[in-house]
């Protein structure tokens, strides 16, 4: 047996050199979708289309029940809403809400912006902040409520008491893990750029922690919306007004079931268009720009 | 004889783990004197990094002092920009003109059509231009590190800090960011510290290089690096055994001794 020529190589073969093939000669490069592939791409598209799907499953639901006292059809629910809406009934109701609302969920905001920078500012922030939401955020909202009016009585004051108190926890806790998780290099390059203080927190903490922050609005909102109309459906009955938890339970007790319909769907669109419409752009134009979203 | 741009002056560095007080140098001194590519080599665990976060003024010495143009470095600043060796130092809310545009900014040295103006030079000494509007996350690694020298070098600082910012790069790509490292430097005449592990980076980068020992770091040589021009092959690759030598010699010295 010949001695091989290259004592590294078990099996000795020739070396080889190849051209490789322009990539303009390729059959494809790149090639555009069908439209129809296009079509089936489409995130919004396809959430429509479960949308459809589940009212038409309501709807042959309710003409085979046929008791529009436990469950009116899609149909009755859709013009009991565009009735209510054309009456003037219920926009002022849903103003009524929102405005409360938005109330309650800017204070919320604004104390928990208070308490995380104070948190990040000192340790001692932090630790009261850690406790305050380990106490606090598992407590219901819709549990304060009582004290609340006896506090604070048939007044507004005493719901966006309870809003505040549903938005300040998670909002907090959020904001407050998110700064805590910023990487070290970035915040060693903040303090490279001599930023300090306040500075600091709103040029690198704010914007590096923008995903945990988005969360916590989006939670803050979600607790907030469900709190408001738990708590219109006890505050209505007593105060004999109010928004759109009023509405709800008003229709109810004069057995107007597609208005009840009505009002529960206004309460889910309210909360798709403000999931889908405002959180969805803010994502956009922030998180999902920057490559910082996890989804 | 010319006044050094910074004096390390006998540092001893510690820090605290869970349950341990580290010391990571033991009175380490040398001066950086301008337009010096000064290198500081050692194996993992001398304490390299941290004497550059000292610099850098994140920590301050438990002995000895750290001294920029004579004023005692007590907390960071622009005058000492940092490279980082991770990918994460770009702010991924900001495309790479507004990152290389934010410290010129925040600093309040110059107005926004100066500092725009400055970045854009930069950038284009990195041959980022095309991506000048793009987000970090669409870049590579490489680039990203460019961006990032094209940051610090924007400040015009008065010594530019380098934590090991091609190791996490793919040798391919290191060898060609140390050839534009070097161009830049031709050009500009920057002040450089730059942190390496690796013998044969820092003959080719470095000008001066300071050898530490492992654990905790102390000096034990300061020497001159081969010319880039006119140095046969030969000179570095004696250079990078006599360096191996050196920062090896007691363990393969104690091997010998127990075989």
């Amino acid at each position: 047996m010949q001695a091989p020529e290259h004592p590294g190589l078990v099996v000795e073969r020739p070396e080889r050199v190849a051209t490789t093939v322009d990539a303009r000669n390729f059959a494809i490069a790149t090639k555009p979708l069908s439209t129809a592939e296009t079509i089936l791409n489409n995130t919004v598209l396809r959430k429509i289309a479960i949308i459809v799907v589940l009212a038409a499953i309501w709807e042959i639901y309710g003409r085979w029940l046929n008791n529009q006292l436990l469950v009116p059809t899609f149909s009755a629910t859709v013009k009991a809403f565009v009735v209510a809406i054309l009456s003037g009934e219920l926009l002022p109701k849903v103003w009524a809400s929102i405005k409360v609302l938005l109330v309650g969920y800017a204070g919320g905001v604004a104390i928990a912006a208070l308490l995380t920078t104070f948190a990040t500012i000192t340790r001692i922030g932090a630790e009261f902040l850690e406790t305050l939401t380990a106490m606090f955020n598992p407590l219901p909202a819709i549990a304060l409520l009582p004290l609340a009016l006896l506090w604070f009585g048939l007044t507004p004051l005493s719901l966006s008491f309870v809003l505040i108190h549903s938005v300040l926890w998670p909002m907090a806790l959020n904001t407050h893990s998110g700064f805590v998780s910023v990487s070290p290099t970035l915040r060693m390059v903040g303090k490279n750029y001599g930023l300090r203080g306040m500075r600091y927190v709103a040029k690198i903490l704010i914007p590096a922690a923008f995903p945990s922050i988005l969360t916590g609005l989006k939670i803050g909102w979600a607790f907030a919306w469900r709190t408001l109309i738990a708590a219109e459906l006890i505050f209505g009955v007593q105060s004999g007004g109010g928004g759109l938890g009023w509405f709800i339970v008003n229709n109810k007790n004069i057995l107007d079931i597609p208005n009840v319909f009505a009002g529960l769907l206004t309460v889910i669109i309210i909360g798709l268009l403000v999931e889908n419409v405002i959180f969805r752009t803010i994502e956009n134009r922030t998180i999902r720009r920057w490559g910082m979203a996890t989804s | 004889m010319e006044q050094p741009l910074l004096g390390v002056e006998d540092v001893t560095l510690q820090y605290k783990t869970r349950d341990h007080l580290v010391t990571a140098t033991y009175r380490v001194g040398f001066e950086v004197f301008a337009s010096d590519r000064y290198v500081v080599l050692g194996p993992s665990g001398c304490g390299k990094s941290t004497l550059l976060k000292a610099v850098g003024g994140y920590m301050a010495p438990t002995e000895g002092c750290i001294r920029l143009k004579g004023e005692v470095v007590r907390q960071p600043g622009p005058d000492r920009m940092m490279v980082f060796q991770e990918f994460d130092q770009l702010l991924p809310w900001k495309t790479v003109l507004d990152n290389v545009m934010f410290p010129l900014l925040v600093s309040g040295k110059m107005s926004a059509s100066v500092a725009t103006e400055r970045a854009r030079e930069y950038i284009d000494k990195v041959n980022l231009t095309p991506y000048a509007g793009q987000y970090p996350h669409t870049l590579s690694g490489g680039m990203k590190q460019r961006v990032a020298i094209a940051r610090a070098m924007a400040m015009e600082p008065d010594v530019l800090l380098m934590d090991e910012p091609f190791a996490a790069l793919d040798a391919l790509t290191r060898r060609k960011m140390q050839d534009e490292l070097l161009d830049l430097w031709d050009e500009i005449r920057f002040t450089m510290i730059f942190v390496t592990h690796s013998i044969a980076e820092a003959i080719k980068v470095g000008s001066r290089i300071l050898l530490l020992s492992p654990h905790p770091g102390q000096v034990k040589a300061e020497l001159n690096s081969v010319p880039r021009t006119g140095a046969g092959p030969d000179e570095a690759r004696l250079l990078e055994e006599r360096i191996h030598e050196m920062l090896f010699a007691e363990p393969v010295e104690a091997a010998v001794a127990s075989a």
